[in-house]
């Protein structure tokens, strides 16, 4: 019964990725991209249930652990931003085209 | 669900010049937090030039005593062979190059907390800080770089791909003057980048599905047993794939390259633009080989459209652009486009794949340090409120300074192609490898890669126009009354351009001496 799990992963990834497109806020599409992590480390538990090794539960914890990472760094540069710019819109960054 | 997690045995020996350059950048935080800081600089500098000289020689030693291991490390997770150590050794030169970049006054920001044009960023100018941290973070980097292309399952890559990009995010934001740009890059490359290393992560995730495992050996196994058209397969191999390309930046996920480029601190972006790209291009290839080489009708074609898009889109908005980093943010993809024609002509029988993977060695090689220098050129040429970036201003450079402007000019030829420098070599070895694997019977793509071949030159043909434009300006327009200042080149930017020089001419000459270490590097294949 692991079919209704990778739907669900799917659809979170779905979600986010979705989000990381059509929000403008950083810090939401920054969430956005964690939920895209967390779809990840469903789908790898499920599969761990389903092909019977420990692989993917062990994977789950490394990408926790590289999510945490992401977000020290993320936010640092997203805060920079916000007091530099006093906004924290991706549309606001319109410095560098063309 | 019965396995009992085992002590895993590491060969200390193999790995030793990752863990030489990791752990210099734990000694590198630790200078952080207790050295006081007005030692930190002269703790740092020599502390990053030596390990990565020591990861070096040691990658050195295990060549010479002929020591390159017929399997994985470390339980399976490292896989340390000929192409890997030839990998290591390029990334090391370049980055220690970089270092002597990055080692200048006054790129770096003097505090990257204070808001940039207040008066704690002036305080902090005046105090003469700079950032210090800006070593360990790239020797994190570098060090992410190593594992990167080694890593032989997809955990460790994804790690190695996160270890290697989080500290560039950072550094990409430290730039002293222009803060807005530096900002803005830093925070674009760090949600295109963390939105990219998560569909990486999906696809690792449906490959783990499809073969229960996720070392690259075991999913080539399960391959040859299991059905090739299982939708977990192709999904994995699709998303994997797309994580991968945004790292080298081929197009349609090369947007971000230009912008980032741009913003970063230049020294910075050489590290990004030879080191990154040639650890991206080695952990692609290793992927596509070792793993998905059972899956070549489907991954072929679409690195054919990928390659021939990525050539093209690099060639001809290069033309548009009117900021020299942009510019040349633009030719780097168009040379990724270059080294996917390579990646795609590793196919069919050990002598054509062992001759792609030479062509591609070769070109990462010397590819890489000519964009060290050319980037460190860039640095040399300031107007009052930083590096003079827009073209115009370069306009009568070479009436100026004949020689930084004749080096220029050099180096835009190697990138060009242009016979007697490195760059046409690199060219040449790729493109006949392609056509070579075009030419094995059986290969179904055959006439696809004459096609390929012919993208390739029509995008090097436009290249070559941009770039003869630069040198054109630079040497038959006048330059302009109020034009930019020549900074006085240290030490260590002279060393590199010297450097990147003597390489990008002894290799257009005696392309032989790099070609034979690729050879030996690529006649033992990836593990597989």
């Amino acid at each position: 019964m692991t079919t209704h799990y990778l739907i669900l992963s799917g659809l979170l990834f779905a979600i986010g990725a979705l989000g990381v497109l059509v929000r403008r806020n950083a810090i939401v599409v920054f969430m956005c991209v964690e939920l895209m992590l967390n779809a990840c480390n469903l789908a790898f538990v499920t599969f761990a249930r389903q092909v019977g090794n420990l692989e993917g539960q062990i994977i789950a914890f490394f990408v926790m652990v590289v999510a945490a990472a992401e977000v020290v760094v993320g936010l640092a540069i997203i805060v920079t931003i916000f007091r530099t710019r006093r906004s924290a819109s991706v549309d606001d960054a319109n410095l560098l085209k063309y | 669900m019965n396995d009992v997690i085992q002590a895993p045995t590491i060969e200390y020996g193999t790995l030793a010049p990752l863990l030489v350059v990791f752990g210099a950048a734990i000694i590198g935080v630790l200078v952080e937090a207790f050295a006081p800081r007005y030692l930190r600089k002269s703790v740092h500098v020599p502390l990053t030039l030596l390990s990565l000289a020591g990861a070096f020689a040691l990658v050195i030693v295990q060549v010479a005593v002929n020591s390159v291991p017929k399997s994985a490390s470390a339980m399976g997770a490292v896989a340390v062979d000929g192409p890997s150590l030839f990998i290591w050794g390029v990334i090391l030169v370049l980055s220690f190059v970089c270092v002597l970049l990055i080692n200048d006054e006054g790129h770096f920001v003097a505090s990257a907390a204070a808001v940039p044009g207040s008066s704690d960023e002036a305080e902090a100018e005046a105090a003469g800080n700079q950032h210090t941290e800006v070593y360990p973070l790239v020797l994190f980097a570098v060090g992410g770089m190593l594992l990167f292309p080694a890593a032989n399952d997809l955990l460790t890559m994804f790690v190695a791909l996160e270890v290697m990009s989080l500290p560039l995010y950072l550094l990409c934001g430290l730039a002293r003057r222009r803060r807005l740009l530096s900002q803005e890059a830093s925070m674009k490359y760090f949600l295109l980048g963390a939105f990219s290393s998560a569909f990486f992560l999906y696809g690792t995730a449906m490959l783990y599905g499809y073969a229960g495992t996720v070392s690259l050996g075991g999913i080539s196994k399960a391959m040859s047993t299991g059905s090739l058209l299982d939708p977990l397969l192709l999904i994995g191999f699709a998303m994997t794939g797309v994580g991968l390309l945004f790292k080298i930046g081929a197009a349609p996920f090369q947007a971000w390259k230009p912008d980032v480029y741009q913003g970063a601190p230049t020294p910075i972006t050489a590290l990004m633009a030879s080191g990154t790209l040639v650890a991206a291009v080695g952990a692609l290839l290793r992927v596509f080989w070792v793993a998905l080489g059972n899956l070549d009708w489907n991954w072929r074609p679409v690195i054919w459209g990928v390659a021939a898009l990525t050539m093209i889109v690099g060639a001809i908005l290069a033309i548009t652009q009117t900021d020299i980093k942009r510019m040349l943010a633009y030719s780097s993809i168009a040379h990724a486009g270059f080294l996917l024609v390579g990646v795609m002509a590793t196919f069919g029988s050990a002598e054509q794949n062992a001759q792609s993977l030479k062509a591609i060695l070769f070109y990462l090689a010397v590819y890489g340090i000519t964009t060290v220098g050319a980037f460190a050129v860039v640095t040399l040429v300031r107007d009052p409120g930083g590096e003079a970036g827009h073209l115009s201003r370069w306009a009568g450079l070479g009436k100026r300074s004949p020689v930084l402007a004749g080096v220029f000019a050099f180096f835009l030829l190697a990138f060009a192609g242009i016979p007697l420098t490195s760059g046409f070599f690199g060219k040449y070895a790729v493109f006949a490898a392609a056509l070579n694997s075009g030419a094995q019977p059986g290969d179904q793509m055959g006439g696809w890669m004459a096609g390929l071949v012919v993208v390739g030159v029509i995008a090097s043909a436009i290249a070559a126009f941009f770039y003869v434009r630069v040198i054109v300006l630079m040497f038959f327009s006048e330059p302009a009354a109020d034009g930019p200042a020549i900074a006085v080149p240290s030490m260590g930017t002279v060393a590199v351009i010297a450097v990147s020089l003597l390489v990008t001419v002894g290799v257009g000459l005696y392309p032989e001496s790099v070609l034979a270490v690729a050879n030996d590097a690529a006649s033992s294949l990836f593990i597989r």
